[in-house]
């Protein structure tokens, strides 16, 4: 069987929630990575897909149309090179999530997102109702379009292999949708899905300012990403693409510290399966109590403060 | 201009559902139900587009059983201006939902169909990306702000690093995030005029779409539970566990 990973790459690399999808690849079949953007990034990217161990062959997809993600023209491109593939895969990412689901209504099959285990080559667990069930789903469908939770599978290495890359003829022209403009500021933090720990605000915080001038310190100490709750981000406390749960990012890091937050399904359906669990809360009836490892009741604007002093 | 605004009705999001002990699937029997959050927003965006005077009608779908008409009535009352409810057995899946609704889009003749990103039972966030591809139309999913004007809806966009803006040629599909607006509660004479709002009922088996499920469901389990954690006393004590304990920093 031969499976087709479309990838994503940043900054030279490919994201590493690509390469969660890539290891997951490797069990259903030899892995092709698709990479596209216009000419100058998709060399780059198809550069980057090429060293990943466990990649066959990079399809590197290279024309104007391709620049931002669009999903319409990147729909009919991944359809046009779907032949004989058993198994069209991407990441359970904002792109990801974009794009499968049209590739599925164009091949006339019906996606599994979010996989979190693969149990053989037809049949799937994931995710339903925030994460409070698991449903282990049987496909009929002659491909299978699945999108990858990436907390589920251990990436495959950034480095270490080189496959041959080979440029296909890009003939899509899909003109109904234009790319405006990006707000993607870079920060100089781990990405929440990728990093070893993460503090998380809530709106036990009560302010934007409180929210940096408490939770920024403890990140800086513990060189971790910055997290926050749906309500920290709706006030505006932290920018809408740190919102951890069932629709934010979902993360597994080795150490997750919940600061002011209450712990609704919704929250924990984002982060419980850390390795570490700290909560940090007043009320010591908070559900997040209930996920965590350890809990420290009391008042965070305390707390937070002796916790980076003593790190 | 038109807009469908197709809504589920799903358990309530503040009820946490139990995984039945035989592991066909989830209790649903009995729990409060509701409009999926996500299609609440959406709909909410549809009524206030007409409000502004850039939509001449906005028309509720909902696809499922008898009981959806609750859900259909609900968005009735938050402004809809008629409903249709679509009969079929169980809930649907994606693909099947997508196959229907491409129906009526062919009936009503929207330019836009306004969808939430995701249903909070299956989580698949898939049916606005699938409608999109099977009518050939451009998708702006994840909106956190709509402009229409000139032919055009421009949707800014919440991905993975933070926001974009794509511009896309009408008839388009918009699916709903969190943060696209607050959704009103229908106030008490508006759910009164809302009983006498028109609801047509449609046979999914009338409309010529194939139902058949591609995805069957193996089993449904619990996930896995945490070990009962400790409560420390101080600051000092969590330092030290997460040293020499759980060896995490
Ligand atoms: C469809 C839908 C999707 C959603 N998706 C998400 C999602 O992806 N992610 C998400 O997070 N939420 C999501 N939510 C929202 C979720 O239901 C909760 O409203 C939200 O998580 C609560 O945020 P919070 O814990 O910051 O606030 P609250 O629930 O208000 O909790 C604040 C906590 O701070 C504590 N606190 C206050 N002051 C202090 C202090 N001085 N010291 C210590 N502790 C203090 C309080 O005891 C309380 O536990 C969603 C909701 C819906 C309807
Ligand atoms: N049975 C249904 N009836 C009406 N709308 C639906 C139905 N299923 C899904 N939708 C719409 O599609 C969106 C995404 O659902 P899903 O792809 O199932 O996560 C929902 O927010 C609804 O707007």
């Amino acid at each position: 069987m031969t499976v087709l990973v479309f990838v994503e790459t940043e900054a030279g690399q490919v994201r590493q929630a690509s390469r969660s999808a890539i290891a997951a690849a490797t069990k259903l079949g030899d892995v092709h990575a698709l990479v596209a953007g216009d000419a100058a990034a998709s060399d780059a990217a198809a550069t980057a897909a090429a060293k990943v161990p466990g990649v066959a062959r990079v399809l590197k997809a290279g024309a104007d149309v391709l620049a931002h993600e669009l999903a319409e023209p990147l729909a009919d491109l991944i359809v046009a090179l779907a032949g004989d593939y058993t198994h069209l895969l991407a990441a359970s990412s904002a792109a990801g999530k974009n794009v499968m689901p049209r590739v599925a209504a164009l091949l006339d099959v019906q996606p599994i997102p979010d996989v979190m285990a693969i149990v053989d080559a037809d049949t799937f667990v994931r995710p339903i109702y925030a994460g409070n069930a698991l449903a282990t789903v049987k496909s009929s469908d002659a491909k299978k379009v699945l999108t990858i939770r990436a907390a589920s599978f251990d990436p495959a290495p950034a480095e270490g292999g080189s496959a041959p890359v080979e440029a296909v003829t890009v003939t899509v022209t899909d003109e109904t949708s234009r790319f405006v403009s990006a707000h993607t500021p870079v920060s100089d933090r781990p990405e929440l899905e990728s990093a070893r720990v993460i503090v998380s605000g809530g709106r036990g915080l009560q302010s934007a300012e409180n929210f940096h001038k408490y939770l920024e310190p403890l990140a800086d100490k513990l060189g971790a990403a910055i997290g926050a709750s749906r309500v920290a981000v709706d006030s505006g406390y932290a920018p809408n693409d740190s919102q951890v749960g069932q629709t934010g990012k979902i993360v597994a890091p080795e150490l997750y510290i919940a600061v002011g937050i209450s712990g609704a399904i919704q929250h924990l359906a984002g982060m419980k399966d850390s390795k570490v669990i700290v909560a940090i809360n007043k009320d010591a009836e908070a559900p997040i109590l209930q996920v965590a490892d350890y809990s420290l009741v009391g008042d965070l604007f305390e707390i937070v403060p002796a916790l980076t002093a003593a790190l | 201009m038109k807009i469908l605004v197709p809504v589920k009705r799903v358990v309530d999001y503040n009820i946490k559902v139990r995984v039945r002990s035989d592991g066909t699937g989830v209790e649903t029997a009995g729990l409060k139900m509701s409009m999926n959050p996500f299609d609440e927003i959406a709909v909410e965006e549809a009524v206030r587009l007409r409000e502004k005077g850039a939509a001449t009608e906005v028309i509720a779908i909902s696809i499922g059983v008898q009981q959806a008409q609750d859900t259909l009535r609900t968005a009735l009352a938050m402004g809809a201006d008629r409903a249709i409810l679509v009969l079929t057995d169980e809930s649907p899946e994606p693909l099947t939902v997508a196959k229907i609704l491409k129906v009526l889009v062919e009936r009503e003749k929207p330019e836009l169909v306004f969808l939430g990103k995701q249903a909070i039972d299956d989580d698949m966030n898939a049916t606005g990306q699938m409608l999109a591809g099977l009518l050939g139309w451009p998708q702006g999913t994840f909106a956190s702000k709509v402009e229409v004007a000139d032919g055009r809806v421009d949707v800014a966009r919440e991905i993975d690093g933070g926001t974009e803006t794509v511009s896309l040629a009408l008839p388009a599909i918009v699916t709903a995030d969190l943060r696209l607006n607050e959704p009103r509660y229908a106030s008490l004479p508006n759910i009164m005029k809302a009983k006498k709002k028109p609801m047509e009922t449609l046979q999914a088996a009338d409309l010529g779409v194939d139902t058949t499920r591609r995805l069957t469901t193996v089993s449904v389990s619990e996930p896995p539970t945490r070990k009962a954690g400790v409560t420390v006393s101080s600051v000092a004590e969590l330092v030290e566990k997460l040293r020499n304990e759980a060896r995490v920093i």
